[in-house]
């Protein structure tokens, strides 16, 4: 297949798939509540609906209001294309480092939390300090899992450690698989999910995520919720591609790139089945304990390193 | 040849043109509007003279060592030598007096008839003199007279607005701080002086192999602590919070972006330059030194309410984040890695150009700011983004830039900082694998935690409604200050798209210093423009990047406003309120922002909280009249480490005074005692 | 956890079907406000519906909030509630509106990005209800805002809003 055509795929792939994702977990956690829930493209037909109504623009905004969704959108583009989905050979030495794509993702919280305060709505103010909070002491345990499995292939390429296959074998088990447990907690941190914040709640007083764009309406809100739902697929894409990188297409043929999607497609279905399940299985947590979950995912990366045999 | 002789007559007329400046501007302090210009066209000439000074020698690699003609004094020569190390440091200290001196002309106005302009244009002028002759001078002696010039002529600066009481006392705590550091300094230059005869520079470096190791490690010490002071490591640092924010916001620029450097630049030349070989510690205490002062610096500015504070303490910060970088040069230089101490030293060198711009910018936006509003109280901000638009948006550039937001400059220098530990964590024996495991991970939260601070004072003073009426008054700043904070801007962003090219430049400056001769380069970078790591270790490359941004926000743009829905409309409405009406209290303040995070902190933060309530009726006490809750952040510095230091040394003090006792008989006695051991020394 | 999932796992599923509700026969009450064409197309697949109390008493939100429980099920037709009048298409309000509450609809009404719909659900929510004619109330939604649809009883049934809603999102004609 043509490098172009590939190219575009990849490109493509982490914003189309992001709503059938929300979708399945949506799906998921209706049928263990005893409900039928709304169709898996559900999401699709709530962003085309967002995209098509008017808007309202508070007159205290300025343009970092209005300017906000497109960036985080944006930001999600490039960290999307960046990192390995389907392919192994899409190697890019521009932008394929780890702590590139830890910091690009930063800026799209920079500007959320920038926009939930810009109107000067109370509930914007505070979800942006909690968000704020929570991801500051996320970064941590974002960057050092990260590390650790750059340690073991001794590269911070993203790609290159996907090419290492050797993870989860031998002497590397017990630090990758302590490096995925604190990588799958600062995962459910970021994408504000249980136990740190609940997506689907009404209450103000207890958002995090929800809080900051309470404002937006219209085509804005349809692009913050498509960029969190981008989020939440490239975060499931590291931890499926970095922690169990079989299945990534090899060459160019036309086949193995299909087996390489649909491999992909898979491996993250099964991820969100997992989120939807811990969702449905456990409550959220107060939010003072949540610096403790995220000091544990730390602690989990610090170990790994230790157990790691140069 | 023929720049060889040019370097000795550029860097006079350097000197000549501020000394020209400050002699020019205290004469003529009867007339404010003539002494300010006087003292800014000299500035601004002295500093382009400097930027043209600085690259030349770096880019031409020559070296000048000249000394001007003899002094009286048989130890002092007035010796100076430009190498590639002090022209980078000329170049930085160059470039940002140019931008600061640019602001300065629009914002010593406001000073006018208040106090003497001509002082603030002799003391401005001969502190950028002092700091240029201090990263250039090679002789002891000569180097603690400019380094003393340099501390008083910041001293009167910080002092200049001293209707203020507060700023008087800063004045002093700063004074005696870094007195204090001078004397360390001083111990340290006597006891070279001891065992190699000779204050200069070159004739130490010579004698080197003389000194025993624990002299060594005692004058590591003593330099440590008294540029550490200087620099601002904690717990030396208590100086920093009061004395930057008193100064005029464009000393306060220079005194935060350069005038610490010059405590890094010493410790690069004496530890590096001068004293190496380095044994293994010294690296690992820099090292430890280095990450506590990153994350408690970067924790404080999360508790400070007062935008120069606050960004006083991010100065402390990214201290700690230079010296992770230099602390890893030492270590590894230690163990034989001469490639990767190279790379820490790069990292050290371009996050300290790097920190010296934003850091800058962010003081000079934040001086626009307090010069319309009369106040430093973030709490009485907000909303100014819509009347000083651009002056919140060189202040975003300079939030984005420190909190290493790619693809602004102080990303790529954080990028190189981390890949240096993480090479260390990689490649090192068991006990200092640990110390760079904990030095990462404090570069880590110390990133999350400083992106946190700056979207709380970026969104506290610019965002949202007014919270006063100073707020709402206020209007965007004068031309020329707009010209200071948007060159320095650009250069940001300068520096952040070709980071490629001025990585690859440090490093043939950086291996200039002796101890990296023929070391192999780690750093390969690609047509300049890509930054990479050993081979096919790590890449970034910074236009790539900037270009992915541009063309994601324009392609998703066109795509929503020209592809989807042309007939939208966009309303303009009131913030949903809930059905009540919002006043500017319900915003969230500065102090709410960070409530949470000083909350888990607490244990190290010490918050304390102090509710006062008066009543109608006290005797009663049921019906409250008003509740004042005072939050605050307990200093611990002064409470267990300094109080009890000055509390001993008093009382040793107030022990000595028993000696004299104003009885006759005892001082006889004294004088007995004295002649017999005398007597017996000489026979 | 492993306690809960079995308990799930052995619970069957008794969520009312979908064909019931589309055969029952019911009257709608559309008033005002034709709905034009491009609103009933806009929204055929996501409804968004934002619930304003405007001083009931409370019958009409239980059996509002009844529509989310695992019988009823409104979210498998598309149609979900939201916490931001920002974010809705579809605003329910109930209660007669009292006159505390008057200014806070009204702002609620001007929140909501157009194009919206307006429902007065409940007998107190269309004309006042029991507390009709009485001092503090402003007797219906319709003297503060362009109602297009009611949805009468006292309280109505979940099944009963639920047909309803159906029939409104599903394009009715009047």
């Amino acid at each position: 297949m043509n490098m172009t055509l590939i190219w575009i795929v990849q490109l493509l792939c982490v914003p189309a798939l992001s709503p059938l994702c929300i979708g399945v977990i949506k799906k998921i956690k209706a049928k263990l509540q005893n409900r039928v829930g709304a169709s898996i493209v559900q999401p699709y037909r709530d962003l085309w609906k967002l995209l098509h109504k008017d808007e309202i623009v508070s007159r205290d905004a300025s343009w970092i209001f209005k300017a906000a969704p497109f960036i985080i959108y944006a930001v999600t583009l490039v960290a999307g294309a960046s990192i390995p989905l389907f392919a192994s050979f899409l190697k890019n030495p521009f932008t394929g480092d780890l702590i590139t794509v830890v910091y690009t993702l930063a800026i799209g919280t920079f500007f959320l939390a920038l926009a939930g305060m810009d109107t000067g709505s109370p509930f914007g103010g505070f979800g942006s300090s909690r968000e704020m909070t929570v991801s500051a002491l996320a970064e941590g345990g974002l960057v050092f899992s990260l590390f650790t499995v750059a340690l073991v292939s001794n590269s911070t390429n993203l790609f290159a450690i996907c090419a290492t296959g050797q993870l989860l074998q031998g002497q590397s088990f017990l630090p990758m698989a302590l490096a995925f447990s604190g990588f799958f907690i600062v995962l459910l941190a970021e994408n504000a999910r249980f136990p740190f914040d609940n997506p689907a709640t009404h209450l103000e007083l207890t958002m995090i995520h929800e809080a900051m764009i309470l404002e937006y309406s219209g085509k804005r809100l349809a692009l913050m919720e498509w960029a969190s739902a981008n989020k939440l697929v490239i975060f499931s894409a590291l931890t499926a591609n970095l922690f169990f990188p079989w299945g990534l297409a090899g060459n160019t043929g036309l086949f193995s790139i299909a087996t390489g999607l649909a491999i992909f497609i898979l491996k993250i279905v099964f991820f969100c089945g997992v989120i939807a399940l811990l969702e449905s299985g456990m409550a959220k947590l107060r939010f003072f304990r949540l610096p403790d979950l995220l000091i544990i995912a730390f602690i989990f990366n610090v170990i790994a390193i230790g157990l790691i045999k140069p | 040849m023929i720049t060889l002789f040019t370097i000795p007559t550029t860097f006079t007329l350097l000197l000549s043109l501020f000394s020209a400046g400050a002699i020019g501007s205290l004469c003529l302090f009867n007339h404010d509007e003539l002494a300010n210009r006087w003292s800014g066209i000299f500035s601004i000439a002295g500093s382009a003279l400097g930027i043209i000074l600085g690259i030349a020698v770096m880019a031409t690699g020559h070296t000048g060592s000249f000394v001007f003609g003899a002094s009286s004094f048989p130890l002092l020569s007035l010796s100076f030598h430009l190498d590639q190390l002090s022209a980078f440091f000329i170049f930085t200290i160059s470039i940002i007096a140019l931008f600061c001196s640019i602001y300065g002309l629009g914002y010593v106005r406001h000073y006018y008839g208040k106090y003497s302009i001509g002082a603030l244009g002799f003391f401005y002028n001969l502190f950028i003199l002092a700091m240029l002759l201090v990263v250039s001078s090679a002789n002891g002696l000569l180097f603690i007279i400019v380094w003393e010039i340099m501390s008083v002529s910041s001293y009167f600066l910080v002092v200049y607005d001293r209707q203020d009481k507060r700023n008087v006392k800063a004045g002093l705590l700063y004074l005696i701080m870094t007195h204090v550091g001078t004397a360390f300094i001083v111990l340290s230059f006597l006891l070279l002086y001891k065992y190699t005869s000779s204050f200069d520079f070159a004739t130490i470096k010579a004698g080197m192999a003389l000194i025993p190791s624990f002299v060594k490690n005692a004058i590591f010490i003593l330099a440590l602590i008294g540029f550490g002071t200087k620099a601002g490591i904690i717990p030396l640092h208590i100086w920093l919070p009061s004395a930057h924010p008193a100064a005029p916001s464009h000393v306060s620029a220079l005194m935060s972006g350069v005038m610490i450097k010059t405590g890094i630049y010493m410790m690069i030349r004496m530890f590096l330059g001068l004293l190496s070989p380095v044994p293994l510690w010294w690296g690992l205490t820099v090292l430890v030194l280095g990450s506590v002062s990153a994350l408690l610096g970067v924790l404080y500015a999360l508790t400070e309410h007062d935008i120069k504070r606050l960004l006083a303490y991010h100065s402390i910060e990214n201290i700690g984040i230079i010296l992770l970088g230099l602390g890893s040069a030492l270590t590894f230089s230690a163990l034989n890695l001469p490639s990767l101490a190279l790379l820490g030293l790069v990292a050290a060198l371009f996050h300290t150009l790097n920190h010296a711009t934003f850091k800058s910018l962010l003081f000079l936006s934040a001086g626009s700011v307090i010069h319309q509003t009369r106040t430093r109280n973030m709490e009485d901000y907000g909303g100014l983004i819509k009347t000083m638009p651009q002056t919140a948006f060189f202040f975003l550039i300079g939030a984005m830039a420190i909190s290493a937001l790619p693809p602004l400059n102080g990303f790529f220098s954080e990028w190189l900082t981390f890949q240096t530990l993480f090479h260390g964590m990689a490649s090192l024996n068991y006990w200092t694998k640990w110390i760079f495991v904990l030095s990462a991970g404090s570069l880590a939260f110390t990133g999350g935690l400083a992106l946190a601070c700056f979207v709380k004072a970026f969104g506290a003073v610019f965002l949202a409604r007014p919270r006063s009426d100073s707020a709402s008054r206020a209007k965007e700043s004068g031309l020329s200050l707009r010209i200071g904070m948007g060159a320095l801007a650009m250069v940001i962003l300068y520096l952040g798209l070709f980071s490629g090219m001025v990585v690859s430049f440090l490093e043939r400056i950086a291996g200039d210093l002796g101890v990296f001769r023929d070391a192999p380069s780690l750093i390969a970078s690609t047509d300049h423009s890509q930054l990479g790591i050993g081979l096919n270790f790590a890449s970034v490359s910074a236009p790539v990047l900037a270009i992915g941004f541009i063309l994601a926000v324009g392609a998703v743009w066109l795509a929503i406003k020209y592809g989807v829905y042309r007939k939208q409309n966009v309303r303009v409405g009131v913030t949903w309120d809930c059905g009540t009406n919002l006043t500017p209290r319900m915003e969230i303040t500065a102090t709410g922002f960070s409530r949470s995070i000083i909350t888990i902190f607490k244990g190290i933060l010490r918050p304390s909280l102090q509710h006062d309530i008066e009543y109608h009726d006290a005797e009663s006490r049921y019906l409250p009249k008003s509740r004042t809750v005072t939050l605050g952040v307990r200093d611990v510095y002064q409470t267990y480490f300094y109080r009890p230091l000055q509390r001993l040394a008093n009382d040793a003090f107030q022990r000595t005074t028993n000696i004299q006792s104003g009885n006759l008989n005892a001082y006889i006695l004294y004088i007995l005692i004295a002649l017999i051991i005398g007597l017996y020394w000489v026979l | 956890m492993l306690k809960l999932f079995s308990k799930i796992a052995r619970t069957s599923g008794n969520t009312i079907s979908a064909k019931t509700l589309r055969s029952e026969q019911v009257e709608i009450l559309a008033v005002g406000e034709k709905i034009q064409n491009h609103v009933k197309r806009l929204f055929r697949g996501s409804l968004a519906i934002r619930q304003i109390d405007a001083g009931s008493d409370n019958a009409c939100e239980q059996e509002l909030v009844a529509l989310s429980n695992a019988f009823y099920d409104v979210e498998r037709f598309g149609i979900h509630f939201v916490a931001s009048p920002r974010h809705a298409d579809m605003l329910m309000v109930t209660g007669p509106v009292t006159r505390n509450m008057a200014e806070a609809v009204r702002r609620a009404y001007d929140a909501t990005p157009d194009p919206k719909i307006v429902v007065a659900v409940g007998d107190d929510a269309i004309n006042g209800g029991i507390y009709k004619g009485s001092y503090g109330v402003c007797d219906g939604v319709e003297s503060i805002l362009p109602v297009h649809y009611h949805i009468p009883g006292d309280p109505p049934s979940p099944k009963m809003i639920l047909v309803h809603l159906l029939k409104i999102f599903e394009g009715v004609d009047p």
